[in-house]
């Protein structure tokens, strides 16, 4: 096999999967062939794919980051209460969020490397503090009466006479700064030589300290703006906005070629995962008979595959050429 | 190249842990050039000399100097910019990147963060195509055999302008064929004009590629000379810290005997990379000794014995029978003992005292449930530590507070508690003071005598001669020789490990 | 020989938790003295502290069990779920017409058996990083119990159910009765067998473990297996407190309390010796915290906040950068 080929094996067979689930879903049911469909997919999942961007990027890195659900629904309730309550201006309540997720990663990512904790064990502890801070704040959902909400949730560019909505053109943007980032730039080899070795990335001179600490950063800051765009959605502030989301946007990574030990992965193959994600959730949708918990249980399922898969690649492909001792 | 100016110098070089001397006033000097062996056994100082060299570590004393001007590097990243890279065994490079991505890490071209991806695959086919490395730049790192990765990192090295490339046991895991290719790459870094470092315990590599060596024992230099004027004996001889005069004159004290059946015996027993088909009988009261350098299958015919690694050819026969030996549990079953080389990863359990590590063997051989007493686990320990004269202040200190003698003893005495019929203790001298080591002898020869079967495993002859009723001699991975009774003696080792004149076989 | 005890007991861990909990008490008593007040009603006990026993003993249930899985140098992030499918279990069992106690029970106990194993199965026999295979169960486990209930809180009537949840025995509740008697035996099998022994030593070197002859792999799919059981023994007794079975809520955060309370205790997280006193005050500190903010009139859904700073505070403390720290200071200034 070709070796560019080989390195492209993971995304290749989820691109497949989701080609196959998706051919599979329309013959089964009709109406699913459409581009309302596609459309929905991309908008429903919006704040689920900004938050899988970030979570590729601190995955790359080996890290892991539990608290982005609670952090985007912090966001989701302080925007609220900044405008209605306070009359802050949305755009300066969205810079205000933002910032603050940045500031908030910072101090995550700092733990992890300066004091060498795990990033699970950080993360989690962000977690309760964002979603306690969050019903701090209102322990009720705030609806927003500001009319630039409605216009973004309503506005919708025409593309080919059919309108697709912000918040999937957000999500588009949101995945192409993580795919720069994460393929373009010298960052995202960083995060990925972090991830692979650190100590072989130490030697090579790549500045472990401020890699970590931006990736757990920016990765906020997606969550940040998933947040936001939960909030222009369902045009409401809500303290328990994206809670098990964390958990949805890991597996989303993991099913799109990413090894959650670091060091090997694909933003690409996150999109493709989102997708896969949301086809199951629209076929469960689309049945109506099955409950839409069971979507759940196929992405554990699907999620345990991959996982199981990856171990096969890396064990075999040491093994192969028996350099596993 | 011998007026040649030096490249690097360093003199009176020492470095201090907690007080022992790693290094004590070495001198070592590589000329532009040229390929230097360093040369020397575990404990010998080359690590340390070479992490001094790196700025991993800093010198207590004397100077290092890099092309004329004094070098105190910091970091390696500071050696690097000096001139001076190191490539060493465990491939520092990242796995799950593409070749040509390992070789600009850190360094990629492009602006503001931006890689340019072309930039990059080019500078890459240019590098390898300089060495005549033959390895796809797309090709995922870790996908490729480790000889290749050995030589992708040798690339990134040089590429640095590299002035001083020290390569740290390079071929420990190659094939010939994959040494030959890593040897053209390293002449032809030779005739450009970078001076190598090279460490290895093949002695046959040593003649076969190096120019000049220098031999470190104990922290000291014990000498440094051109390779055409030392002969394999003498090497040896320099590196075990005696003369061949000397060994001729040692005694033979222990008497062979020989029972009818042996009690363990291995056929041909092989794995691919670590040992190739060797046989080994060792018979009740009976004390084998296996000899051969560092790196020549010692530990690993070992691991293979205990079932920690699974062979993947021959057999093991225990009275006779055939046995299945799947994992460490299944060989102490049989009656079989494993003391590792590797006290602190292998052995001991850091955190736990001293009772718990002396009787969880013997606890895990009677399972959970049907656990020793505190007063039969005292009364043991107690035994033991009498027995062995450890020396410790209470039973339920953590063993890593003790001292490496006593900690070694404690290992011993979790094995002697299972009352083992075959105990394997692989170097089980190294790194402890002189008494303890004597002690650790005497004790041996007391297990031989209460009729325990041992695998003595050492790269000190000396000791091996004294101990070993019948010697069997590894080289580069294979069975080379064995000797027993009288003919166990320090020169007919030392000619089989150096790989000369062999009497037998 | 009062001065060594002294000092033995000033350097077991258990000294924090213990010191938490006097301090939270104290402060209980400053705002409202009645705290400590038990009352005796029909020949039982009631009272603040009587609650915070029966209110805490799930996080003992699931403290103990991953107190064993992180000894093995492990971790289990699935038992929140864990504890929401014992719960809906027992409820799919006794929504069938089953009537028998020890059939809702046992089929309860059954699947957090079967969780645990799967998850010790992934991180022993396949070798998956202990977070990413109980990531799995986490992930897809509430998602199980969900189906499992419907997506409805199943209620539960069962005479006896209700007794695990909200009975008295010997004028204590049921479930802090159970939970201490759970503690007790750990304590017994701690004493009385090598168990502990094994387990430390496989989280202190797993190498010299196996090399010593121990079952590593067998040893770490028990610990998850346990954890897993423990879950779900957690999980019945919310169930039958509730009487019902909320798979949406049940057991939610419990995996960071669970954790919390371990590493409070004195259990390092990258396994070796374990502390079940410490862990034991480690679950009623929490407990005892959450109480606290209760009657200080914080809603129940900001009581994360204090517990995430507190549990910063702890791991900080106990960072090998922070002792290095510190020792530097103990000895700059003498």
């Amino acid at each position: 096999m070709k070796p560019v080929l080989r390195r492209r094996l993971p995304l290749l067979a989820t691109s497949s999967l989701l080609v196959a689930l998706f051919v599979g879903t329309g013959l089964c049911y009709d109406g699913f062939f459409s581009v309302r469909v596609v459309v929905n997919l991309l908008s429903d999942n919006a704040t689920l794919g900004l938050l899988a961007a970030g979570m590729t990027l601190v995955i790359f890195s080996g890290g892991i980051d539990l608290s982005v659900g609670a952090l985007a629904g912090l966001v989701s309730i302080l925007v609220a209460t900044l405008v209605e309550a306070h009359h802050v201006a949305p755009v300066t309540a969205a810079a205000i969020a933002l910032v603050g997720c940045g500031l908030a990663g910072a101090g995550m990512g700092a733990l992890v490397h300066h004091f060498r904790q795990p990033p699970f064990l950080i993360t989690l502890a962000g977690l309760f503090l964002f979603r306690g801070c969050a019903y701090w704040l209102n322990t009720e959902s705030v609806g927003i009466t500001h009319p630039l909400f409605a216009r973004l949730a309503g506005d919708a560019f025409e593309i080919a006479g059919h309108g697709i909505p912000i918040v999937a053109l957000v999500l588009l943007a949101g995945l192409a700064i993580a795919w720069t980032l994460g393929h373009e730039c010298r960052f995202g080899r960083n995060l990925l030589a972090l991830g692979g070795n650190e100590t072989s990335a130490l030697l090579m001179g790549v500045p472990l300290g401020s890699t970590r600490i931006w990736v757990y950063a920016l990765n906020s800051m997606f969550a940040g703006a998933a947040g936001l765009v939960g909030t222009v959605y369902t045009g409401s502030g809500n303290p328990s906005f994206g809670i098990g989301l964390e958990l949805d946007a890991i597996a989303v990574v993991v099913i799109g070629g990413t090894m959650l030990t670091g060091g090997r992965g694909s933003v690409p193959g996150t999109f493709v995962g989102l997708l896969i994600f949301g086809t199951i959730q629209s076929a469960i949708l689309f049945d109506g008979r099955l409950s839409p918990w069971w979507a759940r249980i196929v992405v554990g399922g699907l999620l345990l595959a991959f996982i199981l898969l990856q171990r096969f690649l890396v064990t075999r492909f040491a093994g192969r050429d028996g350099n596993s001792a | 190249m011998e007026s040649a100016a030096p490249l690097l110098t360093v003199r009176g070089l020492t470095k201090r842990f907690a007080g022992v001397a790693a290094l004590d006033g070495v001198d070592f000097t590589v000329r532009p050039g040229e390929i230097h062996a360093l040369l020397g056994e575990n404990g010998a100082g080359k690590s340390t000399l070479i992490k001094t060299l790196t700025g991993v570590h800093t010198p207590d004393g004397g100077e290092i100097i890099l092309a004329g001007a004094a070098f105190r590097p910091r970091s390696p990243r500071d050696a690097e910019n000096a001139g001076l890279s190191t490539v060493y065994q465990e491939v520092n490079l990242i796995p799950s990147l593409s070749v040509a991505e390992n070789l600009s890490l850190g360094r990629q071209p492009g602006r503001f963060g931006f890689i340019r991806w072309r930039a990059v695959r080019a500078h890459a086919r240019t590098v390898l195509a300089r060495l005549d490395i033959a390895c796809d730049p797309e090709a995922e790192l870790g996908s490729l055999s480790l000889a290749t990765q050995q030589l992708v990192a040798i690339a990134r090295a040089v590429d640095l302008r590299a002035r001083l490339l020290i390569l740290d046991e390079p071929t420990a895991s190659l094939d010939e064929q994959e040494v030959a290719g890593l040897f053209r790459i390293m002449r032809q870094l030779r005739t450009n004009g970078i001076g190598i470092v090279f460490v290895t315990h093949f002695l046959e590599q040593v003649y076969a590629v190096c120019d000049r060596l220098t031999i470190l024992r104990n922290g000291r230099l014990v000498g440094e000379h051109a390779v055409r004027d030392l002969s394999r004996l003498d090497l040896v001889a320099a590196m075990l810290g005696r003369t061949p005069e000397e060994t001729a004159s040692t005694e033979k004290t222990t008497r062979p005997q020989r029972s009818e059946e042996p009690l363990v015996e291995a056929r041909g027993i092989a794995r691919r990379g670590a040992i190739r088909p060797v046989d080994v009988a060792i018979g009740a009261g009976e004390v084998v000794g296996l000899a051969g350098l560092l790196g020549s299958g010692r530990t690993e015919t070992a691991r293979l014995l205990f079932g920690i690694d699974r062979c993947e050819a021959g057999e093991i026969r225990v009275r006779g029978t055939p046995v299945r030996l799947d994992s460490p549990r299944a060989a102490i079953r049989l009656g079989f003992a494993f003391c590792s080389e590797d006290r602190k990863r292998e052995g001991i359990l850091p955190h736990l005292s001293v009772r718990e590590n002396l009787i969880v063997a013997l606890q895990a051989k009677r399972g959970a449930w049907k656990r020793l007493s505190r007063q039969e686990q005292e009364a043991l320990c107690e035994h033991y530590v009498r027995a062995l004269r450890i020396k410790l202040s209470n039973l339920d200190q953590p063993i890593a507070t003790l001292s490496g003698g006593n900690q070694q003893k404690v290992l011993l005495a979790r094995w002697l508690a299972t009352r083992p019929e075959l105990i394997i203790v692989d170097e089980p001298t190294r790194g402890i003071d002189i008494g303890a080591k004597a002690e650790i002898e005497q004790l041996i020869g007391s297990l031989r005598d209460q009729g325990v079967a041992v695998l003595f495993i050492s790269s000190e002859i000396e000791e091996v001669v004294r101990n070993a009723t019948e010697v069997v001699v590894l080289r580069e991975r294979r069975r080379v020789a064995s000797f027993s009774g009288p003919e166990v003696t320090a020169a007919n080792l030392m000619n089989a490990m150096a790989g000369g004149h062999v009497p037998h076989e | 020989m009062n001065d060594s005890l002294l000092r033995r007991v000033c350097r077991s861990p258990a000294v924090w938790p213990l010191a938490g909990i006097l301090l939270l008490l104290a402060a209980n008593l400053a705002l409202k003295p009645a705290f400590a007040r038990i009352t005796i009603l029909d020949g039982h006990l009631y009272g603040l502290p009587i609650d915070v026993l029966n209110h805490g003993a799930k996080i003992l249930f699931v403290a103990l069990g991953m107190t064993v899985v992180i000894a093995t140098g492990g971790i289990d992030l699935s038992v929140g779920s864990i504890v929401a499918i014992a719960g809906a279990t027992a409820a799919m069992i006794a929504s069938h017409g089953v009537t028998s106690l020890p059939l809702i029970v046992g089929g309860a106990l059954a699947s957090g058996l079967a969780a645990g194993a799967i998850n010790g199965l992934l991180v022993a026999r396949l070798g998956v990083q202990p977070i990413v295979a109980t990531l799995i169960l986490m992930v897809s486990g509430r998602g199980i119990a969900q189906v499992l209930t419907d997506g409805q809180v199943l209620v539960i009537r069962q005479p006896g159910f209700d007794f695990l949840g909200n009975g008295f025995l010997l004028g204590l509740p049921f479930p802090a009765v159970l939970a201490m008697a759970a503690y007790a035996v750990a304590w017994t099998i701690r004493r009385r067998s090598a168990a502990a022994l094994m387990i430390e030593a496989v989280g202190d070197n797993p190498a010299a473990a196996r090399f010593a002859g121990l079952a590593t792999d067998k040893i770490r799919v028990a610990a998850y297996v346990v954890s897993g059981l423990l879950a779900a023994v957690a999980g019945v007794m919310m169930a039958a407190n509730i009487g019902a079975a909320d798979s949406q809520r049940a057991g939610e955060n419990l995996e960071l309390d669970a954790i919390f309370a371990v590493v409070v205790g004195g259990t390092a997280l990258e396994g070796g010796r374990f502390f079940l006193a410490g862990s034991f005050l480690g679950a009623l500190l929490l407990q005892m915290l959450t109480t606290t903010l209760y009657n200080l009139g914080v809603p129940p859904a900001v009581a994360p906040v204090p517990k995430a700073l507190l549990i910063l505070a702890v791991c900080l403390a106990q960072s090998d950068r922070t002792r290095a720290w510190l020792s530097q200071l103990w000895r700059r200034s003498p």
